[in-house]
């Protein structure tokens, strides 16, 4: 029988899944992790991540008690690793997003082994990027001043402002991200709910699942509004990175004013992303033994998107360069050579930029590290794939900080020059996060299933009845049939 | 719930092994003119619209409604408190319409927040969700439908319904298992 998700053989297409795999392996593959005892690599992963969110609490704690100077932020450069640490982390979640609603609409139906995963990721990294512009602020217990409440000094904020365009993208994306993933989780808890034998964990699981009972009446709605969900997604989530780049290019600092920074930005959000997802999935692939469900494939296909993410962001570094030299402005052109590149002129100490390492480090992790997959030896290999995933990870970082830190520490005037140094509560609340991340990672693996059952189930090659094998539409099909029995 | 309370028929359930025995199977039901019945499967199959003779869903014109709201709400939102309450004159921007251009990413992001939020409400109004209790769940087979099985529901309310020749019907169209479905009588 044909169908849609039959691999055309002559080209060299194959079964997404192992041929042969039916709907009760894939129940039973994603159901027993949460139904059996969490393997010994779980609580290896989830009691250090379980310390490092008490590090990150220690450390609010501590800034909330003595102010944002435990950090190292100061005169010029007052936007550090807090807002490096923003922008990685938004960045991080842009894979979910892509891989949940622009690989969706595309039809790309490999994401459904990779996409609750993605996506819970997403709503983990934007919980932990958000951490940061809020205590940026300074008083954090005044952030209630960013929305559009009344508030004691009768005044509104101010829309015009990047910043708080940043609020309100942030915001939306992490509100849609949540729902997207809750809707896409409810015939799954359903699955859960079925095949639970305990009264308690047929109740949770009952309550999430919504009273889900599989109906086509529902499925109909159901899969229309994930539909809607994949639309809004898809121009959402460039917008949010657009919208955290308009933060910079906005400005007047030279380095930052730059009409790439959009696509830039969102090409690299999507780059990080993929090496993240890459990251876990390779850890968790191996701790539940999944795989028959995330294939050398998948791996094989996520590979190719940091190779050509990797190659945008390279070709975006090497624009910046080009128009910091064609646009003639020699403030530009020193931040680049000077600052970044570590070529030119010297300072009036006669020093070369403090940090144009950190620019050759993001320059070899981010494009030259991903050239390695042009390889398709390397590409499918998973030891290499890791490595270079953690590295893509760390030069993306890199990225971030170059961006702020190479242009607010040598601008326009040398009388206003200064460099950063990271304090110990930097370094710690930024790993901190790790831990939340991780923790609620760790969490949703072992409690929620992490593939998307019904949508796997959808992609199998006998999953869908081929009715229109007589005509394109139901009145013909309905033609083919019996007549109904006499009643 | 004891042995000797009261019960009433609720449903007949046929349960099918593939997608194409349950899509030939709803063909022949709706073909009878059933009104209250369904389609139960592990994932949503295609083309069972077309054999359950389902209109098409309305939820794009709810999100599309809300959709419009958000956009509404962010402009108005900010010519009040920018522009009407407390002018705001910050960065060479005036405060007024004029300075349209800064409002597209907010007026953006609020049509992206209330379709959102109109298509997952809308889809709970359509799909009458959450409903925990439902005559359904009394089946012990039925657990099977989030797993591997294909069943097809039709419930006493049908102006159809009839104990036998319900049951005839679905027997005809080639289940595995046909069960009548009761409910306790409150």
């Amino acid at each position: 029988m044909a169908s849609v998700n039959t691999p055309i053989k002559e080209i060299g297409e194959t079964y997404l899944l192992p041929e042969g795999t039916t709907f009760h392996d894939i129940t039973e593959t994603v159901s027993r992790v949460t139904e059996n005892p969490a393997p010994r690599g779980w609580w290896m992963l989830f009691l250090p991540s379980l310390a490092l969110l008490g590090l990150m609490t220690a450390c609010i704690t501590y800034l909330l008690a003595f102010g944002i100077g435990v950090w190292g932020n100061n005169a010029p450069v007052y936007w550090a690793w807090d807002i490096t640490n923003f922008v990685w982390w938004i960045g991080i979640g842009h894979a979910g997003t892509l891989i949940s609603a622009i690989l969706f609409l595309f039809r790309q139906n490999w994401r459904t082994s990779i996409n609750r995963f993605a996506e819970a990721m997403t709503v983990f990294a934007v919980l932990c990027a958000a951490i940061f512009p809020a205590l940026h602020t300074g008083r954090p217990w005044f952030d209630y001043y960013l929305f559009p409440i009344p508030n004691q000094m009768d005044l509104w904020p101010n829309f015009k402002s990047p910043l708080m365009w940043d609020v309100f993208a942030v915001n939306t994306y992490l509100t849609i991200s949540v729902i997207f993933w809750l809707v896409g989780l409810i015939p799954d808890f359903a699955t859960l709910r079925d095949r639970s034998r305990g009264l308690l964990r047929k109740r949770i699981y009952g309550f999430l699942a919504l009273g889900w009972r599989g109906s086509h009446r529902t499925w109909q709605h159901y899969e229309r509004a994930y539909l809607v969900f994949a639309a809004i997604s898809t121009p959402l989530v460039l917008s949010v990175h657009s919208v955290v780049s308009f933060d910079f290019a906005t400005s007047i600092m030279p380095g930052w004013h730059t009409t790439i920074f959009p696509p830039y930005f969102v090409a690299g959000a999507v780059f990080s992303g993929f090496a993240l997802v890459l990251t876990l999935l390779l850890i968790v692939r191996s701790v539940f033994g999944f795989q028959n469900i995330v294939t050398i494939k998948h791996l094989d296909l996520m590979n190719k998107f940091m190779l050509a993410t990797g190659t945008m962001v390279g070709y975006a570094y090497a624009m910046e360069f080009f128009i910091a030299w064609y646009s003639g402005n020699p403030y530009e052109s020193w931040v680049f050579l000077h600052n970044r590149l570590g070529f030119g002129q010297l300072d009036s100490y006669g020093n070369w930029g403090p940090l144009y390492w950190a620019y050759w480090a993001m320059v070899s992790c981010n494009v030259l590290a991903p050239q390695l997959f042009w390889s398709k030896k390397l590409r499918t290999n998973i030891p290499v794939m890791f490595v270079v995933s953690i590295i893509i990870n760390i030069g993306m970082w890199f990225e971030r900080y170059v961006i702020i830190a190479t242009s607010l520490n040598r601008d326009f005037l040398p009388s206003s020059w200064g460099d950063f140094t990271a304090t110990p509560v930097d370094m710690g609340l930024y790993l901190g996060t790790f831990g939340l991340f991780f923790t609620l990672f760790l969490l949703f693996v072992r409690w929620i299933p992490m593939f998307a059952i019904a949508e796997l189930k959808g992609v199998l090659p006998h999953a869908h009845p081929h009715l229109d094998d007589h005509g394109h539409d139901g009145a013909k099909a309905k033609g083919e049939l019996a007549p109904a029995p006499a009643e | 719930m004891s042995e000797n309370q009261q019960k009433r028929p609720a449903l007949y359930l046929a349960e099918y092994e593939s997608p194409e025995a349950l899509a030939k199977a709803a063909m022949k039901v709706r073909d009878a003119g059933y009104k209250n019945w369904d389609c139960h499967s592990p994932y949503p199959i295609h083309g069972l619209d077309e054999a359950m003779g389902l209109p098409p869903t309305k939820l794009g014109i709810i999100s599309f409604i809300c959709a419009m709201l958000g956009l509404t709400t962010a402009v108005l939102m900010i010519w009040y408190m920018n522009v009407y309450d407390y002018p705001l004159i910050v960065g060479g921007k005036p405060a007024a319409m004029s300075s349209f251009p800064s409002m597209v990413p907010i007026m953006f992001e609020c049509t992206i927040l209330f379709t959102g939020f109109g298509t997952l409400f809308g889809m709970l109004h359509l799909t009458r969700l959450p409903r925990h209790h439902h005559p359904i769940f009394e089946s012990d087979r039925f657990e099977a439908v989030t797993d591997d099985k294909f069943f097809i529901s039709i419930e006493v309310e049908d102006p159809k319904f009839d104990l036998d020749r319900t049951r005839s019907l679905l027997e005809s169209t080639g289940p595995s298992h046909v069960e009548l479905v009761e409910e306790a009588v409150a």
